[in-house]
């Protein structure tokens, strides 16, 4: 086995007992990256020199017996839309093309605290916007299991990564799917976290009361590490919890709170891939088989979360891209710039692509005079009736099995025409952001044409630990998550 | 549904984003469909429903009146577009 | 033709917090251009906003001092529109579920009490400042982000104010009462108390009020006054014509002394809000109300009662002292330390206090003269007289020396040597025979003149009490 292909918690046990230097490892990954990124293109800037002369420090600390930090000789890729201080922090943008925050995401800091190796900044659709990462303004990320098709999205960048053992481990971004539908289109562990669970300090805002950090694993036990590093308060961000961080590692493999799975009946209907809808059907024998009791379920207004989600999330983000202007930092228009409101016009005209602008029409058209009552008002108090639908569900059910996505991974060209089309890929992966719970995505099979298949096991606000004790039992069960994609 | 022509170069205005004939064309049929998508929360009855604006059950979060030192004034206009003896520089504002 | 006239009043006051409202960027004034930024109160790409406690119990305790009802749900909202001075082009603010609502302000116009209604109180924060380059073809602007993101509390009207007077009344009411609450320092000159101003006039008698007229950009009470008065002059002219008045926001141009259409009703900002999901709603529960309550001082209205009936000073004098809240307490700081009168300690204060200050241009608080000293020195009058006493005022306000040790210093203790009085005071009666003469006949003024005239000789340092014994004595003998 190849140093690159083991997982984040293998190379810590290597470094650890000292039979690799961090060193090694780094440079043995930027030899991977060299071989497969053309082909792959998961990232937009990778940072070698930075992360040989970090592997040389953490060496350092080993060799002189010091304390090292949870993650120490990990290498990580980090999401394009988190800040990092002194490494360019695109957004996938053209607006952010030449911006270099000044500051570190409070991730960012836990990270280099517990000693991580930062490799680089992953692809991503403009802003997190999009579900293919087509939507970058830089070049699009191929899927390392069919290098015709999308790698999902927004986090595209990041799974590709961790998928072609670019990276053992990354940071994501979850508005609305986007860490667990890349990860099911990529077959990795892809893990949305409670709102609130994670700072999100730092990560450049799309829709400010969906967003959450997330994580992009190649199994259960390298997400729960990850996880437990980047959690906890953070007094920068007033909608981060105080709640205390529960040692994630600590009995993972407990099976105690694998009781009753809730299977949302509305989630297997019409549009559901059949080879999904097997490939879920045989997850369930295996938990039933566990002890597991499955319920049948409904969530009466998942289907209006689409809807919902189209207007809240471009309502935030409109306001959230205004400060997009050519002013203080970012791209500014050259053409003649006279007027300032022609400048901002340009500017954002220029350098903003089209799901972006689209976006940003959108949530100004739903927020405009005349219409606030009639879009947001109504979807916020919709979310209110999804809400409901969750809190009467987790009465009867420890969590909610469901599959990530309705379809596999598609060809590349095949949606980015049709938004709306783009926008339904989401279904099943939306509601965990418009009602703040967490959410995994495993890998629980492959359709025949060798695309993996993602089932996302969804629970209660803060009950993080009890996902990944029933995700670790399946995946102790299974071995989806140990197949790698042919690239050679 | 329709969106009138006028209300797209309001949207554009108010969006800051200068749009061409084509382009106003093009945004206002995707917008129209995923509005005509979205009309589908009206088959709900929600005059009772209160509306929910956060998740987080958080409430009363403060910091403290307690300074903190602010930034370099040089690492801030080093990454913007213009700037000129400590001030940020813009094209001149017509009201 | 006769018109009535209605002016809303929309004031910011800028809170005396170390900090801003969302970073721990200093809130000082007059700093290098842009030194108090950080990635927070700039709006670079991921930051958020926290809100500041001492912001927030200052606009609470705003909102009690003008007898709002408090809300026990209280948020913030986003105000989207597009400005080069607003870092994120949303302003961080509240328009739904405020701090306070539906309060009221007493105010006094012509002797007459008028209560002026409070719609709401909320919290905000401030916008960075332009700077425009002289030269008119400069073709650019220049941007200060040090102010951006101050907190300021928002304090609107309902329409009712009526004319000039009751806008100046309530300007004035307002201030005194943010200084009195020590919330604002209020300081004009700095810009932290702007306002801006609604007005509309309609004809006696006619049913529906005329468009109404906004003015921003209003940085002093100066300004306020002046704009409205060319504003309803403006308006009575267009309506004696028979003309409409435009609805539309105009712009003070102070230089010109004109108001200038900004924008029509057409071109009004949409402000799309919402409420911000980076901050978390605050529950306002009774006894943090309680908490804030005791921190509001007696307000002056009060206390100007209270100064005339417990310290038997007139209205206007108790108005005088009650103008601003250190000043009242060091009259009554005074007041403790003697027996002199509060009528005698009054005068003193307004007469001389008042006018050093003026003088110097200082305030009360940074006054080198002391209650205890200034109380010290009236005790002393009725042994140097009222005149040294003075030239001791003097020299303590200039040197912060108490009393005594001035006095000692510049010997200037009172003549009560009797033989040298004597000789001065036989001297005296020799020269002004006429007024011995008067005094014969009963004019009693006469003595006040040769008292007077003693004083004169001695430069002030006899003690007049003696003096009076003196000559009352020798005239008697000699009739």
């Amino acid at each position: 086995m190849f140093l690159h292909e083991l997982t984040a918690n293998g190379i810590r046990e290597k470094v650890k007992n000292r039979e690799v230097s961090c060193v090694e490892v780094v440079k043995e990954l930027f030899r991977r990256i060299k071989q497969k990124e053309a082909l792959i293109e998961a990232y937009i800037f990778l940072d070698e020199e930075g992360a040989l002369s970090k592997a040389s420090e953490i060496d350092d600390k080993l060799e002189s017996g010091k304390e090292i930090g949870l993650l120490a000789g990990i290498p990580i890729a980090i999401k394009d839309n988190i800040s990092t201080k002194n490494i360019y922090t695109t957004c996938a943008s053209k607006i952010l093309e030449n911006y270099i925050p000044p500051y570190n995401a409070f991730v960012v800091k836990k990270l280099l605290q517990e000693d991580a190796i930062i490799i680089g900044k992953t692809n991503l659709d403009e802003f997190a916007m999009g579900s293919s990462t087509e939507n970058s303004a830089f070049h699009i990320t191929r899927n390392p299991w069919d290098t015709e098709s999308v790698p999902g999205g927004s986090s595209g960048g990041s799974a590709a990564a961790v998928s072609a053992d670019m990276a053992f481990m990354a940071l994501g971004s979850d508005t609305g799917g986007s860490v667990r539908q890349p990860a099911s289109f990529c077959g990795n562990v892809g893990f949305k976290p409670t709102y609130g669970r994670v700072s999100r300090y730092g990560l450049i805002a799309f829709a400010s009361s969906l967003d959450q950090i997330g994580t992009l694993t190649k199994d259960v036990f390298d997400a729960a590490m990850l996880l437990q590093v980047i959690s906890g308060h953070d007094a920068l961000d007033s909608t981060c919890s105080a709640l205390d961080v529960p040692n994630y590692l600590s009995d993972i493999n407990c099976r105690d709170n694998v009781v009753r799975i809730g299977i949302p009946r509305e989630f297997f209907r019409e549009g559901l891939d059949s080879e999904i809808r097997n490939a879920l059907m045989n997850a369930l024998e295996i938990y039933k088989k566990n002890g597991a009791v499955v319920i049948d379920l409904s969530l009466p207004h998942c289907e209006y979360a689409i809807a919902t989600y189209c207007i809240i999330a471009t309502a935030e983000a409109c306001s959230n891209l205004a400060r997009y202007d050519g002013v203080r930092y970012g791209y500014r228009s050259r053409l003649d710039d006279d007027n300032i409101v022609d400048m901002y016009s340009r500017t954002r005209a220029e350098a903003f692509g089209d799901e972006v602008k689209r976006r940003i029409l959108l949530g100004n058209y739903v927020l405009s005079a005349g219409y606030y009552e009639a879009y947001y008002l109504k979807a916020s108090k919709v979310r209110n009736l999804i809400k409901n639908d969750f809190d009467e569900a987790f009465t009867k059910v420890d969590c909610i099995i469901s599959p990530t996505c309705p379809t596999p991974a598609f060809k590349i060209g095949e949606k980015i025409l049709d938004p709306l089309e783009m926008y339904l890929s989401d279904v099943y992966t939306n509601i965990a952001n418009l009602v703040g719970i967490p959410g995994i995505s495993i890998p629980c099979g492959f359709t025949t044409a060798g695309l993996p298949i993602g089932m996302q096991i969804l629970g209660k606000h803060f009950e993080e630990k009890k996902i990944l004790q029933i995700a670790k039992l399946f995946e102790q069960e299974t071995d989806f998550h140990l197949q790698k994609p042919k690239l050679d | 549904m329709d969106i009138d022509p006028r209300e797209i170069d309001n949207i554009a205005k108010l969006s800051r984003i200068k749009l061409d004939d084509a382009e106003k064309v093009k945004f206002k049929n995707q917008l129209v469909h995923i509005l005509e998508y979205v009309e589908k929360l009206n088959e709900l009855n929600i005059n009772n429903v209160k509306p929910i604006f956060y998740t987080s059950p958080l409430k009363n979060v403060f910091r403290e009146d307690t300074l903190k030192p602010s930034f370099h004034r040089s690492n801030i206009l080093n990454i913007s577009p213009s700037h000129v003896n400590g001030f940020f520089k813009v094209p001149k504002i017509i009201e | 033709m006769e018109y009535n006239i209605v002016i809303g009043l929309e004031t910011h006051a800028e809170l005396n917090t170390d900090t801003k409202l969302f970073c721990g960027c200093s809130t000082s004034f007059g700093s290098e251009p842009n030194t108090q930024t950080c990635p927070i109160c700039l709006g670079l790409p991921g930051v958020l906003p926290v809100i500041n406690r001492k912001a927030f119990d200052h606009t609470l305790k705003t909102a009690l001092a003008l007898n709002c009802e408090i809300n026990d749900f209280v948020n913030f909202d986003r105000k989207n529109y597009y400005y080069p001075d607003l870092p994120k082009n949303y302003q961080i603010s509240q328009n739904h579920f405020n701090v306070g609502n539906n309060g009221s302000v007493d105010i006094i116009v012509k002797g007459e009490k008028k209560r002026i209604g409070i719609n709401n109180v909320h919290l905000e924060e401030d916008a960075g400042k332009l700077v425009h380059p002289e030269a008119s073809d400069a073709g650019h602007s220049l941007i200060d982000f040090n102010r951006a993101g101050v907190p300021l509390v928002e304090i609107v009207t309902n329409p009712d104010l009526r004319s000039i007077d009751d806008v100046q009344g309530y300007m004035h009411t307002l201030r005194n009462i943010l200084q009195y609450i020590n919330v604002s320092d209020c300081k004009m000159q700095e810009g932290s108390l702007r306002f801006e101003a609604s007005i509309s006039l309609c004809r006696k008698g006619a049913k529906v009020f005329g468009n109404r007229v906004e003015i921003k950009n209003l940085n002093s009470m100066k300004a306020v006054m002046k704009v409205l008065a060319y504003e309803i002059s403006r308006q009575k002219e267009l309506l004696d014509k028979g003309a409409q008045i435009v609805m539309e926001t105009r712009l003070w141009d102070e230089v010109d002394g004109v108001s200038r259409r900004m924008r029509t009703k057409e071109e009004a900002h949409d402000y799309r809000y919402f409420p911000e999901p980076d901050l978390v709603p605050i529950l306002v529960d009774k006894k943090s109300i309680d908490r804030i309550r005791e921190t509001i001082p007696e307000l002056s209205a009060m206390r100007r009662q209270r100064f005339t009936s417990e310290y038997l000073i007139s209205d206007y004098e108790a108005g005088i002292l009650t103008e601003s809240k250190p000043l009242a307490d060091y009259f009554e700081e005074c007041v403790k330390l003697t027996i002199v009168s509060p009528k005698e300690l009054s005068n003193w204060i307004i007469n001389d206090v008042l006018r050093v200050l003026n003088e110097k241009k200082s305030h009360i608080q940074d006054f080198t003269i002391s209650p205890k000293m200034l109380v010290d020195l009236i005790e002393m009058k009725s042994e140097i007289g009222g005149s040294i006493a003075k030239e001791v005022f003097s020299e303590m306000s200039n040197t912060g020396k108490d009393a005594s040790s001035i006095v000692r210093e510049k010997n200037l203790t009172p003549l009560s040597n009797a033989e040298e009085l004597n000789f001065i005071i036989s001297k005296i009666i020799e020269d002004n025979p006429k007024a011995i003469e008067d005094y014969g006949k009963g004019k009693k003024s006469a003595l006040s003149f040769l008292v007077g005239q003693t004083m004169k000789i001695t430069k002030g340092k006899a003690n007049p009490k003696i003096l009076i014994d003196i000559f009352r004595e020798k005239l008697e003998n000699n009739l």
